[in-house]
């Protein structure tokens, strides 16, 4: 699978398929900082990506001491 | 997954909440969350005049599309920091999402208002971590705007974390003159101040973010570049690892500091805004924080001229 980091803008490649609670994990990624996508679709921590799915993670943290 | 509500396949899993929704559940549910603050709070009456601040990123997108959706009279108002590529790409996102929506918009560019009054130059100037000086000039300039434009209160999209992130730092250094202050709703103390409301600050980061997602909110997703190792990030990820071990942990940390501990310190806050001399807006001292640092800056530049050779 092809999982595109945002907003680091970084692309990795994995193999095989595995829940998304397993994908943030493997990549360092605490639940609830980060949205899941696939095409339109946000994915929960239960959904299956499969080895030819292409991801979107998208980092929701924001702000500086304003 | 399926959803709480309705049994259809579950988009989103609200760990602190212990639910799931499919996507038209979750939009509900998210309104009616922010509904639910804003009459808890009494933070807006109908008929009112509300200044959104937008920055263009996802929280104030999604607050002024929501307050948009439950039928407030909004006027949009972004402050352009002057922080380069970043600064002019979150202006488009802004201007694009007013217009797609027909919706007023007012423009500050902090360039423009002097030399030098950008964020990076001013931080450069006065040797302040550039979030402190942002955070002066903002609060200064929704202040303004929001006074001159006759407008009865200022929302913000400060969410959950913000709140809790920003409680964190107070009680870490027992700062309590600000958690006398913090507050989702702030009445006027001065005349020329109007109420400002956070109708978000029930919210989560990633709940604000789902939302924008769902509703097609073009919203600039890079993090500014000034923000990289700001004291706020740093107390956001030791409050994430708190969550995913205790989920609702923010949620608890925010309402029951409001709950039980706000009033305390408030009661003992006594402080009165006089006006500043040179601006004539709120201030706590002869000058107010604004025009303190702008002074700064000018005495700065004059100092760093005189040294040129003629």
């Amino acid at each position: 699978m092809r999982v595109h980091l945002r907003p680091q803008r970084r692309t990795v490649e994995m193999r095989g398929p595995r829940r998304v609670g397993a994908l943030l994990a493997e990549l360092g990624i605490l639940p609830g900082t980060a949205m899941v996508i696939r095409g339109d679709l946000l994915l929960t921590e239960a959904d299956v990506v499969e080895e030819a799915d292409e991801v979107e993670i998208r980092a929701v943290i924001s702000g500086g001491a304003a | 997954m399926k959803c709480k509500r309705c049994g259809a396949r579950a988009e989103v899993q609200l760990r602190a909440h212990n639910t799931a929704f499919c996507r038209p559940c979750y939009l509900f549910f998210f309104r009616r969350q922010v509904e639910r603050a804003i009459a808890a709070q009494r933070m807006l009456a109908p008929g009112e005049r509300i200044v959104v601040a937008v920055s263009g990123g996802k929280d104030s997108l999604a607050l002024w599309d929501v307050l948009v959706d439950l039928g407030y009279d909004t006027t949009g108002l972004y402050l352009g920091l002057g922080i380069g590529e970043y600064s002019d790409r979150s202006q488009e996102k802004v201007e694009r999402f007013a217009a797609g929506r027909d919706l007023p918009l007012r423009v500050v560019k902090l360039e423009a208002e002097g030399p030098g009054l950008g964020v990076p130059g001013v931080a450069a100037a006065t040797r302040r971590a550039p979030c402190a000086a942002c955070g002066t000039m903002k609060r200064h300039y929704f202040d303004a705007a929001a006074f001159s434009g006759g407008f009865d209160v200022l929302a913000t999209g400060h969410n959950l974390d913000d709140e809790a992130a920003r409680l964190l730092g107070n009680v870490l250094r027992w700062q309590k003159d600000h958690l006398a202050r913090q507050r989702p709703v702030l009445p006027p103390t001065h005349p020329k101040f109007v109420r400002k409301v956070k109708p978000l600050y029930l919210t989560s980061e990633y709940e604000t973010a789902v939302y924008a997602f769902m509703r097609g909110i073009d919203y600039i997703v890079d993090e500014c570049p000034n923000a990289v190792g700001a004291t706020q990030l740093v107390y956001k990820a030791a409050l994430d690892r708190l969550e995913v071990e205790s989920p609702g942990t923010k949620l608890a940390f925010v309402k029951e500091f409001l709950r039980s501990a706000q009033p305390a310190f408030a009661a003992v806050e006594q402080r009165e805004p006089q006006e500043c001399a040179t601006c004539g807006m709120p201030a706590y001292g002869a000058l107010c924080s604004f025009c303190s640092l702008v002074r700064e800056v000018e005495g700065r530049r004059a100092r760093a001229a005189s040294a040129l050779p003629a």
